[in-house]
């Protein structure tokens, strides 16, 4: 726009920024982890205040589930190398094991929660501690529904061909997301399973 | 004010004059605006929204006032007058307050920073609809459902909702759903509109625009944004927390099954305080463009401007619970938040001290928006230093709850933010229309609403010390309180015919203001290089900038900013 501008120095340098997904991750990222603050404050000042019904002593610690869900960190990562190299089938497989110990995750969490149900009669209205506890717990799965449903849609496209090596950087993006999810399991599981109980 | 003649890109494109009316104009026009991903667009819509809601919350207002003239008045019933201070305080706060944050942010953030629409554009305008229809929802509870007295559902707890009022118990109906549900809503939206905003400004900036050559005004419009990302979260969690208690049956604010009333004061004010600095901040940031162009001075202490900024966010994290010193916390607990509401006090010092430096010795011309700003400087002081005065607890426990409070906030809200949000529109709709506002309205407009403002809230003031507790709908007339009442009310009708005047200038000067030009203010910041109003594509070749004030080194070749830097 201006040639006086263009003569400065400063041209010959390369203009580098940030990627705006990335950016918007990590703040959507932010945001999240606030909201979790927020229910894990709730859920620890709450620990012991419950007059009646069922305490935290019927909690059984789902070491596997957590097990699963962890590891697919890893599953991601490895995901994440193949389709930055373009290695499209690896991809693939890595993305599905990714997807697959994240819906195991969930139908653990189903089962879990259909015992206290059934068994202990804890639900979210029986008491204190189960309006915390489904409130919390359940805020982290819905994040791994969302976050399923995000990797099954990458799924599909993979599935059909629709996946190639430039897509690398928004499949980052997203598996930022899927860290994240796993990571706020790490907080949920100390918060619930082991300084709650 | 002389038309500069440095070379306008994408000025070829004439824009369409005179279109005929028809129904099916009409419709591809609206069409137009309702599917738009433009940031401009966005942000006129934004605009309107704001200052429509502007005009509710002032009725709400107005209603209140009428009601407090004189003791023992009959206007509104005590419900009616809960539903209106609710209202008032929930719409002002968060249909205006936070829509006018992101009417300016994205009609000026790309502009400013050379890019040609927000990093992601259909996000915008999600975010648009979604607190458009957040507000919507909180309005339709007026009209929907049934309520506590038959009438109608509208929110009657106040705008902070304090709990155990809002269990079901207590709010049988709909009138906390409706609050927490709209509110959760236009919360979605502002966490979009602020992750697009951090987005747009670290990531599309043109060539040579480097974060310490940001203008100050996307500077705090990134802070603001980033403070509205950890604000908006606690009091969406909380609200979640609300309906889970109202639909699921849940305790977490059930006094009798061992839940916390208290911890809903927490978690609302975590989210209460830090908010009040996502409006100012951006309050701020107008006063940043407009105080240096029409003191014809290059801002004072930027980088320190911009740590202020900064500093002013992280402080306001840690200072909530001065909201509650009357609630009953320990004495470590008070003087934490006593010390720690004073440190704000010292980068809010540091802005002003710098807006009068960046005055002082300037060529200062007191057109409309220069008016405002300095009106704004005097009056954000004052609004602080009552803010340190509410600050000492034992102060605090003595006028909790009391007008005096009332008085402080409404400086803030009314004397720093509605002043700079005026300001901002006097300054840029030239830019947006393509025409000036009328200066002579605007000096009407300025005067009524600065008289008015004056006589209102600093009346308020004594109200306050003279122990009158906010929130009442009506007081006996023998506690002294009728003839400040009065005054209060008559200053209040005042600022009411000032923002008439204010609106009849806006739709006036848009059909018959003086044509504007590009850059009518002779300012240096990259949207006035673009036309008036500018082209959906901004700029038609990408700016290069090489200083703080690109459009100073294009007009002074002979003594550019960037030898200074």
């Amino acid at each position: 726009m201006s040639t006086l501008a263009v003569a400065q120095a400063e041209r010959e340098q390369a203009w580098v920024q940030p990627s705006k997904g990335r950016v918007a991750m990590f703040c959507l990222i932010l945001a999240e982890s606030t909201i979790f603050t927020i229910f894990v404050v709730a859920y620890v000042y709450n620990i012991g205040k419950s007059l009646y019904g069922p305490t935290p002593q019927i909690l059984e610690v789902p070491i596997w589930n957590s097990i699963f869900l962890l590891s697919s960190s890893l599953t991601i990562w490895l995901a994440e190398r193949a389709v930055e190299h373009g290695r499209i089938k690896s991809f693939g497989l890595w993305w599905a094991l990714t997807f697959v110990l994240g819906a195991i995750f969930l139908v653990g969490t189903g089962i879990e929660w259909h015992k206290l149900i059934y068994e202990d009669g804890l639900t979210i209205s029986t008491n204190l501690f189960g309006t915390t506890f489904y409130s919390l717990v359940g805020l982290h799965a819905s994040h791994v529904i969302l976050g399923l449903i995000a990797l099954f849609t990458v799924l599909m496209f993979t599935v059909t061909g629709h996946v190639r090596k430039e897509h690398a950087d928004r499949i980052q993006v997203l598996a930022l997301y899927w860290h994240f999810v796993d990571a706020v399991w790490i907080v949920v599981f100390t918060v619930v399973y082991v300084i709650g109980r | 004010m002389a038309d500069s003649t440095f070379p306008v890109p994408g000025a070829l494109e004439a824009a369409p004059h005179g279109r005929r009316w028809s129904q099916a104009a009409f419709l591809a026009w609206l069409h137009d605006w309702v599917v738009t991903v433009d940031h401009k667009k966005l942000g006129i819509l934004y605009m309107l929204y704001s200052i429509f809601f502007l005009l509710v919350g002032g009725v709400e207002a107005i209603l209140i006032r009428i009601q407090l003239v004189r003791p023992d008045m009959h206007f509104l019933s005590p419900w009616v007058f809960n539903r209106v201070f609710t209202m008032h305080g929930t719409t002002m706060v968060f249909l205006v307050g936070m829509t006018y944050i992101f009417g300016f942010a994205n009609y000026l953030v790309p502009l400013m920073v050379g890019a040609r629409d927000m990093a992601f554009p259909r996000l915008n305008a999600l975010s648009f609809w979604l607190t458009f229809f957040g507000g919507i929802l909180l309005y339709y509870s007026f009209i929907g459902g049934y309520g506590l007295y038959g009438a109608s559902s509208a929110p009657d707890t106040m705008w902070w909702a304090y709990s155990p009022l809002t269990e079901r118990a207590f709010s049988p109906g709909h009138a906390p759903d409706y609050w927490a549900l709209s509110l959760i809503v236009t919360g979605f939206g502002t966490i979009g509109a602020s992750i697009n905003v951090i987005a747009t400004a670290l990531c599309l900036r043109c060539k040579g625009m480097t974060l310490m050559r940001l203008p100050l005004f996307v500077w705090l419009n990134v802070v603001t944004s980033f403070l509205a990302l950890l604000a908006i979260t606690p009091l969406t969690a909380a609200q979640v927390m609300l309906l889970i208690d109202r639909y699921l049956g849940g305790h977490f604010f059930d006094t009798q099954a061992g839940g916390s009333a208290l911890i809903w004061a927490h978690f609302f004010w975590i989210f209460g305080h830090p908010e009040v600095y996502v409006l100012v901040l951006p309050a701020f940031a107008i006063a940043n463009e407009v105080i240096p162009v029409f003191s014809r001075k290059a801002i004072f202490g930027y980088p320190a401007m911009a740590a202020a900024s900064v500093g002013i966010a992280f402080v306001s994290l840690g200072v909530w619970a001065h909201h509650m010193f009357t609630i009953g916390m320990t004495s470590v607990g008070n003087t934490f938040f006593v010390l720690s509401t004073m440190l704000v006090g010292i980068p809010t010092g540091i802005k002003i001290f710098n807006w009068v430096a960046t005055m002082w010795g300037g060529k200062i011309r007191f057109a409309t928006p220069m008016l405002f700003c300095t009106a704004f400087l005097f009056q954000f002081l004052i609004a602080g230093l009552t803010g340190i005065i509410l600050s000492v607890a034992p102060w605090n426990w003595q006028l909790h709850n009391s007008y005096f409070v009332i008085a402080h906030f409404h400086y803030v809200l009314v004397g720093a933010i509605v002043f700079c949000i005026f300001a901002g529109i006097y300054y840029w709709y030239p830019k947006v229309t393509g025409r000036m506002l009328s200066e002579k309205l605007g000096k009407w407009h300025f005067w009524l609403f600065v008289i008015g403002f004056h006589v209102s809230f600093d009346t308020m003031h004594v109200l306050g010390i003279l122990g009158m507790p906010r929130s009442i709908f009506t007081y006996e007339a023998d506690r002294g309180w009728a003839p400040w009442n009065f005054v209060v009310s008559i200053g209040g009708f005042i600022q009411a015919i000032a923002v008439l005047v204010f609106a009849f200038n806006l739709v006036h000067s848009y059909f018959k203001g003086r044509v504007a030009g590009n850059d009518p203010w002779d300012a240096w910041t990259l949207e006035w290089a673009t036309p008036s109003p500018p082209p959906a594509y901004n700029f038609a070749e990408d700016p290069v900038v090489t200083s703080r004030r690109p459009l100073w080194d294009i007009k002074h070749p002979e003594d550019p900013d960037w030898r200074y830097e």
